[in-house]
């Protein structure tokens, strides 16, 4: 009782203006976030459970389903090691550009992503200039899954950048001369000291960047060709039944890229919860 | 292992952070570098762990361990053990991994079993007195006890000559105390060549058998702690070990006068510039024949063995420190404010230095 008195007089806090600044923040949460995700739940309240299930199996959503993944995991695991490279080159060595080059790293988050888009397909089409040197070769980027993924690790590659690069920052060169001294060769050095340390950044970056392509429209629908069965993403089947006016059918669709999306995340981040406590103090 | 440097230099850029340095450290040493920051003492420890390279100029350098050239030997190498003054330990790895990590990280060949791994980690960990903390993690330990494990992690390899980088400049006083005997002890009893860096003074002459005074990249000077207190070969290593009073005025016919102060000493005539140490300062309450120098106490701190107290003088540019014996000070019965005579026990003197060592004093 006591402690909710000086709790109400606002006593226990110095720091000024949580009431309001809290009060902005839950409105803005709600209004951005949890009004819209409601919105889609209650249009998922028009189908039934039979209906619903029918319309998030159908056959050619499942195969939507199965090159979205899929691309998304290639580009996801492409990116988790180029980003990591580039972060590497941004946090360790000093060269002219590097200014430069770190702030193209954001250069995919500026663009729309629909001029990304068909930049890449005019590029890797068959008459573009990199599709007119891959494509004699037997190399078919444009239309493919491919390029659907190529399109995604072009657009979420800031993510692994971004998140791996303080993490780097934060780990002491003399941590890398330490293992040296101790007698471990650069490999050794790298596998067991510095990649644990970044490990769950690359991880988290990896996995946004996975979540980011899952739901990629603009960048994607340009090069991916958009032939049923083959390279259709599940972003496209969500507009396909928007257009026939299917509302409730597209929210299903959406629902299902909404709870991997989800589901994802929470695992992501319960698990890196537990390897920070680990770095800090707390019984791992 | 002994450790030769010969015409050892490094450049930064257009900086010179090392002139030119020979120096010899024999084996089962224990040797301080000691200088204010900036003076090349961290550049020369790197350089002989081989964690920076030397200048290759015309005539390159050259670092010998015992007869073992390891000029161009990569640090992993060279067989050293480096201790880092933030400790540097792996943090996702308990205390018990970070100290095996130098042994399993040996080729398979020379690896030894893991249960002789286990067996060397413990005994090293008892040595530390950390065997019962060997599944914390880095970030549960105090500071000191990281700086245990880091020794303890440097020696698991049997590292033939210990490096260590300002071991004790990140912990508190007491532990560093704490710290500085034990490693003392251990050094004692492994009997391993050790060179460590320092900026405090004090550290370096309690540790140290032989302590190399540096500044700007040169060595001043290399000694036995007490010669080099006794005998500074020069003004920047006498005022480097300790507080300095000075006293400058024109000498005529046997007399320096400064001000309203004068005092009979034995030199030419000329301006002159004496150097003294806080305890050959003695305080009278009447002037003698020999001197005339008043002061009045600014401060009093009774802490310690001896009594410290500030005094200040029209004639003086900067105020003086003096210590007195605590019998001294009741029986004087020192107060602030009160006015007395100082009397110099003993004096140095130094030729005049360059502009450059004069600058670096006043950083010191």
């Amino acid at each position: 009782m006591s402690q909710l008195a000086t709790w109400r007089t606002g006593s226990t806090r110095v720091l000024p203006g949580f009431g309001l600044s809290m009060g902005i923040s839950v409105l803005f949460i709600s209004l951005v976030l949890l009004l819209p995700i409601t919105g889609l739940f209650g249009q998922l309240a028009e189908l039934s459970l039979a209906e619903y299930f029918a319309i998030i199996t159908e056959g050619r959503v499942v195969a939507s389903y199965m090159v979205t993944i899929g691309a998304a995991a290639v580009a996801a695991l492409v990116n988790a090691i180029f980003g990591l490279l580039l972060a590497w080159v941004l946090v360790r060595y000093e060269f002219p550009g590097k200014r430069l080059l770190d702030a193209l790293m954001d250069l995919p988050f500026a663009l729309p992503t629909a001029v990304a888009g068909i930049t890449l397909a005019t590029l890797y089409a068959g008459s573009g200039w990199m599709g007119g040197l891959l494509e004699p070769l037997g190399f078919q980027v444009a239309y493919t899954w491919v390029g659907i993924a190529l399109a995604m690790a072009f657009t979420s590659i800031p993510f692994v950048v971004r998140t791996v690069q303080p993490v780097l920052e934060d780990l002491p060169a003399e941590v890398d001369e330490a293992a040296m001294s101790l007698g471990a060769t650069d490999g050794v050095a790298f596998r067991r000291v510095i990649l644990p340390h970044i490990w769950p950044a690359l991880v988290t970056g990896t996995g946004l960047a996975f979540v980011r392509s899952l739901g990629e429209f603009g960048a994607i629908i340009f090069i991916a060709g958009n032939m049923p069965y083959e390279t259709e993403i599940t972003a496209l089947m969500i507009f396909v039944k928007l257009q026939e006016y299917d509302y409730a059918g597209a929210s299903a669709i959406a629902s299902v890229v909404l709870f991997v999306s989800l589901a994802l995340l929470l695992a992501i981040n319960i698990w890196q919860g537990r390897f920070v406590r680990r770095l800090h103090g707390g019984k791992g | 292992m002994s450790i030769r440097l010969n015409n050892i230099a490094k450049h930064f850029g257009n900086t010179q952070a090392l002139e030119p340095i020979n120096l010899d450290i024999h084996e089962g040493e224990l040797v301080g570098l000691l200088g204010p920051s900036g003076s090349g003492k961290t550049t020369l420890l790197r350089i002989i762990a081989g964690l920076e390279n030397a200048d290759r100029t015309a005539q390159p350098g050259q670092i010998l361990f015992g007869d073992r050239d390891v000029t161009n030997v990569h640090v992993r190498d060279r067989r050293i053990g480096f201790v880092f003054q933030h400790y540097a330990l792996f943090r996702h790895m308990s205390v018990y991994d970070n100290v095996a990590f130098g042994l399993t990280v040996l080729s398979r060949k020379r690896r030894p079993s893991s249960g002789e791994i286990r067996a060397r980690v413990f005994r090293l960990l008892e040595m530390v007195k950390l065997e019962h903390l060997a599944d914390r993690y880095p970030a549960q330990l105090s500071g000191g006890q990281q700086q245990r494990v880091s020794l303890a992690r440097a020696l698991a390899v049997e590292p033939e000559v210990l490096l260590l980088d300002e071991p004790f400049g990140a912990l508190d006083a007491k532990v560093r105390q704490e710290l500085r005997r034990w490693l003392r002890h251990l050094h004692d009893e492994l009997n391993f060549t050790s060179v460590f860096v320092t900026h405090d003074q004090e550290e370096a002459l309690e540790l140290s058998d032989r302590v190399v005074v540096m500044s700007n990249g040169r060595i001043e000077q290399i000694d036995t702690p007490d010669e080099l207190y006794r005998t500074p070969k020069n003004r920047f290593v006498f005022e480097f070990l300790g507080d300095v009073n000075h006293l400058e005025g024109k000498v005529s016919n046997g007399v320096l006068t400064c001000g309203d102060a004068y005092w009979h000493v034995d030199l030419p005539d000329g301006h002159e510039e004496l150097l003294l140490r806080p305890h050959e300062v003695r305080l009278t309450e009447q002037p003698t024949s020999e001197s005339h120098l008043p002061v009045t106490i600014t401060a009093i701190s009774p802490v310690g063995a001896e009594v410290r107290v500030e005094l200040e003088a029209d004639w003086l540019a900067q105020p003086w420190l003096a210590t007195v014996r605590h019998t001294d000070f009741e029986h004087l019965a020192l107060r602030r404010g009160q006015r007395l005579f100082a009397h110099p026990r003993h004096w140095r003197r130094f030729p005049k230095v360059t502009e450059k060592t004069t600058e670096q004093t006043r950083v010191a």
